[in-house]
């Protein structure tokens, strides 16, 4: 949590040199400032590189609407629904979040009209803002709206996931929910309450070897401007910046500091985790929880070979579809959190921890991030590789029209992976496992503590490699 | 430093000894699997390594199509048509099949399972998650 207003430790942040209680450099030792490399730089500080990005993206963007709503009703053969749950949620698990946090966030086009518009300008912002730019209420502060948005994609994920007409109702929804939004409210509300990507993605950034961070704290304390904090499209103000959850990389702070004390780091994965947490809120620790309850989920209506559940989650308004409905909430809202909790109860009852179980399992949720990031590219896996004929299909007909643009229409050719997929899957389970594994032992003061959390972990890695490769 | 050559030497042992083989005489099996959108019944076909297999495929509303992951067979049956595939299970595992023709919005996770005698990848890399959970622990010893 790095807003100003929100962080509950905002008083020991040096907002001037008076107080010189914390060290002048935060440890760096084991960075690569990447906003030093000289041919870095240049592409980073100017804007036009993004905007040419994130036009590409705009571009693409609506062009999947288009697609979905005009284009063939069968999933397979449309672009919008290959390239949303196909091609990019992949590269999103694959490549994006392991490698680069929030960099989607960065290029992604659904908050861009609304923040220009917010802006009174596209490249450079105009000096009076658009809209009422009212705070975002402090009740709806966190990550419960992004938890509850996962969920809903949840319910509804197997005609999401398979209707073109309802990807891009969903997209437009999303579009205009953020627009309206940034008329109304501050800064990118709905980046940081509301959308689930931002969610999922924020979340494990966490674990991703990037980080923008302030250089020199004491430079930042006897700089009263605090350009970096009025630029900041997500209200960050980044000395408080403690993890890189709700940082989005959009690199404005480095544009706007005129003493140059802003990094872009490459660094050690998980480097944020294992730092004792001294928030009692709840909401990442959700989060976390919902997104290990819906890969366990996903895995077992896409991959598993239960036709009635597919059956079930498909035909929505059905007593089967609320069956399977109140089955999804019960093990996201009782079962997870309900077990995980009892692990983090167990291990401090053991060693007579006086620490709240509140703030317990908001410290301990950490643990969770590597095991959930390897479910889910594990989870990925399974149906990435044998559906990628499926994009160059698209690619020569995006609308299942019976286009033959590239000549790739046809294709039948996907990487056959039945062999090796299993294989590595087990591979990503049991290295999400390991990392978690130290994250909580690193967290825990003796091992007895962390035993119950290694159990929980342990017993989650077990169902996901029966769901997976059973 | 021995505490890693001694899981190192346990994971080379889970990942090549021999499981306990139960040896039994091949038979004839024949399933009669019956498609329809998005679901096979029976989904899940249990038989023994070197059973000689036959697979009816009974499509029940639209065109649904058969392939075995790892298995290189494929077959699709018309609305009430019967399609047989027949083939020895060498293969000893766990290996989804999948509808190969476009059945509609779920056709592509419409999936089964072939399970061949005991599936020891799993076995295996259940044991290892053990492994890996002491080694998770004894990379940070309190």
């Amino acid at each position: 949590m790095s807003r100003l207003q929100e962080v509950p430790w905002k008083d020991r942040i040096i907002t001037d040199e008076s107080q010189p209680a914390r060290p002048r450099r935060l440890p760096f030792n084991e960075r690569i400032n990447l906003y030093r490399i000289p041919w870095i730089r240049p592409l980073l500080q100017s804007r036009w590189p993004q905007l040419l990005l994130r036009s590409l993206t705009l571009a693409g963007f609506v062009f999947t609407i288009v697609a979905g709503l005009l284009g063939s009703r069968v999933g397979s053969h449309n672009f919008a629904i290959i390239f949303v749950w196909i091609a990019w949620w992949t590269a999103l698990k694959l490549a994006f979040i392991p490698l680069g946090g929030r960099s989607w966030c960065s290029v992604c086009p659904i908050p861009l009209p609304g923040e220009w518009v917010q802006h009174k300008g596209i490249l450079e912002k105009g000096r009076q803002r658009f809209g009422l730019n009212l705070r975002w209420p402090k009740r709806l502060k966190g990550s419960w709206l992004q938890s509850g948005g996962f969920l809903l994609v949840g319910l509804f994920s197997a005609v999401t996931l398979t209707d073109p007409h309802v990807t891009a109702w969903v997209l437009l929804g999303l579009f205009g929910l953020a627009f309206g939004l940034s008329l109304v409210f501050e800064k990118r509300a709905f980046c940081s309450y509301i959308c689930p990507i931002g969610g999922f993605t924020g979340i494990y950034a966490k674990t991703a070897p990037v980080e923008v961070r302030v250089i020199d704290t004491a430079i930042c304390a006897a700089h009263s401007e605090k350009t970096c904090y009025q630029n900041c499209p997500w209200g960050l103000y980044p000395v408080a910046l403690r993890d890189s959850a709700q940082c989005g990389l959009c690199m404005e702070c480095l544009r706007s500091c005129p003493r140059d004390n802003l990094a872009v780091n490459l660094r050690p994965f998980g480097s944020d985790l294992a730092e004792p947490r001294l928030t009692k809120r709840l909401d990442e620790a959700f989060l976390a929880l919902v997104m290990l309850g819906s890969a366990l989920a996903f895995s077992a209506v896409f991959i598993g070979p239960w036709g009635s559940l597919k059956s079930a989650a498909f035909a929505i308004g059905s007593p089967a579809w609320l069956l399977y409905g109140l089955g999804l909430l019960a093990l996201n809202l009782i079962v997870m959190p309900g077990t995980f909790s009892l692990a983090v109860w167990i291990g401090q009852r053991w060693t007579g921890s006086k620490i709240q179980l509140r703030q317990a399992i908001a410290d301990r949720a950490q643990v969770l991030l590597p095991l959930g990031l390897f479910a889910w590219i594990a989870f990925t896996i399974s149906f990435a590789f044998p559906k990628f004929n499926y994009v160059l299909s698209v690619l020569s007909d995006p609308l299942g029209w019976g286009w033959n643009l590239l000549g790739t229409a046809n294709t039948t050719w996907s990487p056959d992976v039945s062999g090796f997929s299993p294989i590595l899957q087990i591979a990503l389970l049991l290295g999400g496992l390991f990392w978690s594994t130290s994250v909580a032992q690193r967290l825990a003061k003796t091992f007895r503590q962390s035993l119950p959390i290694m159990a929980f972990c342990l017993l989650f890695t077990l169902t996901m490699l029966w769901l997976l490769v059973g | 430093m021995w505490r890693w050559v001694v899981l190192a030497g346990l994971t080379l042992l889970i990942l090549f000894l021999p499981f306990p083989v139960r040896v039994t005489t091949p038979v004839e099996r024949t399933f009669r699997i019956q498609a329809s959108r998005f679901e096979y019944s029976p989904a899940i076909l249990s038989v023994n390594p070197g059973d000689q297999v036959t697979i009816e495929l009974v499509a029940t509303d639209v065109v649904h199509g058969l392939s075995i992951d790892g298995y290189d067979l494929e077959t699709s049956a018309d609305p009430g048509q019967t399609r047989r595939l027949s083939f020895v299970a060498d293969r000893q595992g766990s290996f989804r099949f999948r509808c190969t023709v476009t059945c509609g919005n779920m056709h592509p996770f419409m999936i089964g399972k072939l399970q061949v005698g005991q599936n020891n990848l799993l076995w295996r890399g259940a044991l290892l998650a053990g492994l890996a959970l002491i080694a998770g622990a004894w990379r940070v010893r309190k």
